[in-house]
């Protein structure tokens, strides 16, 4: 018994003396990381710079920036179209430190409406880098009559078309279990689109991230992360759920699906919200038209599970909104407050989710025969037309 | 001169003196009379690195030439432009027709250089084949007698070649026809150029190195006096440059070597090496500009103005 407050001690000991060393270490490194001449060759200082956002105003651009390299960086002039231009800069001394943000303005300049520029930074050392508008449009300031229109464009391009997929539910109690295993296949089919069509796009933008977010790591860690964070919770939820003939784990599965889609819809929201903000309307009004014609089948996908079961209309209701309305989120920060490393979270947030209910269908009994076979043609069928669909739909986009 | 376009605040680190290097002629230490007005004039040049300023806040790590001991014409010995330890474009050679030219030069950069010098002079003296390449802490004597008269530059012929001249090692050397010259307000101007992030492509133009020196300290000149340009161009990467003057026209004699001008214009262009001497007078007082009439050279930093009071 005695020995026991000692071994405790030893074990502490242990425990703590590696990371006690590692400290001493870390100090060391970062007193002596000053130190350029200790280094075996010259080097001249790495300078790198993110451009995050530029906001075009009625006579100026306002360009974002931070610092994305290891060493200080000072900003020398600002240069439109190959013109070198009067600029402010916050900070006033021009000089972004690690991760340092910094917001370059540029007044009295009489850009065209419509036209490409591009914007150059030269830093003191003589590094350049571009800032690309590739259509000049005013950027529209968060007005009640701006805010309406990216509501209405997520009603439009979410809430709508998820809700008209829900209008199938009163039609799949009609079904044979073949047609609904087709049907649930054809929803794996979708959300397997989806879920790669999300990974696709969040990549895009991890391109446009400053590299010291490692963009490519977070957006499949968030994703990882994600999905095993929802297997966890739906494994600690079954303990509580009562046998009642399996309806409350066709209602999980709903709810997951809505969730997933929910956070997928968040970032269609965003893509299309920073469409119209970067002054692409073509571009913007085409992803309407094709997120919209997308997102039908993404109701259809939601109610799927709930074939077999009688479901109240507001229950039905609270999951069209839960996929549908993050879309109004989406647009809404696209439209204003765009940034790629939140879009790169959203994207990853919205795999791992999707991925989560193509697991959980896959191990349910909604693709399975009454032997519990699933390498049935119909599943099959059911899933390549639901990739072809989205294929299909996508063209539009 | 409050404008928005242009790069934005003054040079403030003293390592270029366009306003100095302007109007500065190095006429070297006279150390024989070779009878008929001939004179032996021997310098002393160096190769050194010099971080620049060619706009303000912007720094270029050039190769730089400098005279050790700038004389003026009467021998007074007078400062010399980047406070005599290297200035780009380098020191302006001046001498007459006939004249001897001894020129010790003394590499202190670690890569090889040269001087090579347009103008009349024997094989051996060219600075351009391999084994007359002076590496550093090395030394080599030219020698040469000054002419055909007329305007002329030096530049270092090492290899590469294109990073060489671009990275700052060229100036002006003129040869005053033996007659002279008619009194004039003498101006040196070297239409130059910058590729700071080495890509191949400039991002800063000028006279002188400096982008818009003149737009912020106009060059004063009196009204009815005589202007004389010496023009040379030694940008590189783009085939041309090219020099127009607002509001009035000049007399351009190319390479300087008559006494007669071929033209009267106001805007003359250059390849790379080509330069002229330009006359002009300014009949008014007032601002006028003058700048390359390519536009791009001239929104980023090739642009100045004359004051004429």
């Amino acid at each position: 018994m005695s020995d026991e407050p000692k071994k405790s001690a030893k074990a502490w000991l242990y425990g703590l003396l590696p990371i006690a060393v590692l400290g001493i270490l870390c100090c060391a490194i970062v007193k002596l990381g000053d130190r350029k001449d200790l280094l075996p060759t010259k080097v001249p200082p790495i300078e790198e710079l993110s451009i995050q956002r530029i906001i075009i105003k009625p006579h100026g651009f306002q360009i974002e920036v931070m610092n994305d390299g290891p060493d200080e960086l000072t900003i020398a002039q600002v240069s439109i179209e190959e013109a070198y231009w009067r600029f402010t800069m916050e900070p006033a001394d021009k000089t972004l430190g690690h991760l340092e943000h910094g917001v370059i303005t540029i007044v009295n300049y009489h850009w065209v409406e419509g036209e490409a520029y591009a914007i150059g930074i030269i830093s003191r050392n003589g590094i350049t880098w571009d800032a690309e508008i590739p259509i000049a449009l005013e950027t529209p300031v968060a007005s009640s009559k701006n805010t309406w229109f990216f509501i209405i464009l997520g009603v439009i391009i979410g809430v709508i078309p998820v809700a008209l997929g829900l209008l199938w539910l009163p039609v799949l109690p009609y079904l044979s279990d073949k047609y609904l295993r087709f049907l649930s296949a054809l929803t794996v089919g979708l959300l397997i689109f989806l879920g790669l069509d999300t990974m696709k796009e969040g990549f895009e933008f991890t391109e446009e991230l400053a590299g010291s977010y490692n963009g490519e790591i977070l957006l499949l860690g968030v994703g990882l992360l994600v999905f095993i964070g929802l297997m966890t919770l739906k494994n600690a939820g079954k303990a509580m759920v009562l046998d009642d003939g399996g309806r409350s784990l066709a209602l999980r599965v709903s709810c997951l699906i809505a969730l997933g889609i929910g956070l997928h819809n968040l970032g269609e929201g965003l893509v299309v919200g920073s469409a119209f903000i970067h002054g692409d309307v073509s571009m913007g009004t085409r992803l309407v038209l094709g997120f919209t014609l997308h997102n039908i089948t993404e109701g259809l996908a939601i109610v799927v599970p709930l074939a077999a079961c009688t479901v109240g209309i507001s229950r039905i209701i609270g999951l069209g909104l839960l996929a549908g309305l993050p879309t109004i989120a989406g647009t809404l920060i696209g439209g204003f407050s765009f940034s790629q490393l939140w879009a790169v979270i959203f994207f990853g947030m919205a795999a791992g989710a999707i991925f989560q209910v193509v697991w959980i269908i896959s191990k349910g009994p909604s693709l399975r025969s009454r032997d519990g076979g699933m390498a049935l043609p119909e599943n099959f069928i059911g899933i390549f037309a639901g990739i072809a669909i989205m294929f299909v739909t996508g063209l539009l986009i | 001169m409050d404008s928005d376009m242009g790069v934005i605040g003054d040079c403030t680190s003293g390592t270029l003196d366009p306003d100095l290097f302007l109007t500065h002629f190095d006429w070297g230490k006279v150390t024989k009379d070779l009878g008929d007005g001939k004179k032996r004039r021997e310098y002393t040049f160096f190769a050194v690195d010099k971080e620049i300023e060619i706009a303000p806040g912007l720094f270029f790590p050039s190769w730089a030439y400098t005279s050790e001991t700038p004389h003026d014409q009467d021998g007074n010995q007078i400062p010399g432009p980047g406070g005599s330890i290297g200035h780009v474009p380098g020191p302006t050679i001046r001498c007459r027709e006939g004249d001897e030219i001894y020129i010790k030069f003394i590499n202190q950069n670690n890569h090889p250089h040269t001087i090579h010098f347009h103008g009349y002079h024997s094989s051996e003296m060219d600075g351009s084949m391999k084994d007359q390449f002076v590496f550093q802490n090395e030394t080599f004597e030219y020698e040469f007698m000054a002419e055909p008269f007329g305007l002329h530059l030096y530049h270092c012929h090492s290899v590469p070649l294109k990073r060489h001249i671009h990275k700052g090692l060229y100036g002006t050397y003129i040869i005053d026809p033996k007659e002279g010259r008619e009194p004039a307000r003498e101006l040196v101007m070297v239409m130059n150029g910058f590729d700071t992030n080495f890509d191949g492509d400039n991002e800063i133009y000028a006279v002188n190195s400096v982008a818009n020196h003149h737009m912020r300290y106009p060059i004063k000149v009196k009204k009815d006096e005589l202007v004389r340009i010496y023009l040379v161009n030694t940008t590189e990467f783009d085939p041309i440059n090219s020099f127009h003057l607002h509001a009035n026209f000049f007399y351009e004699n190319r390479t300087g070597t008559s006494m007669k001008a071929e033209y009267f214009t106001d805007t003359v262009m250059f390849c790379q090496g080509e330069r002229s001497i330009l006359e002009m007078r300014f009949p008014k007082t007032g601002l006028y500009m003058f700048h390359a009439h390519q536009s791009e050279f001239a929104e980023l930093g090739w642009m100045g103005n004359f004051e004429v009071v």
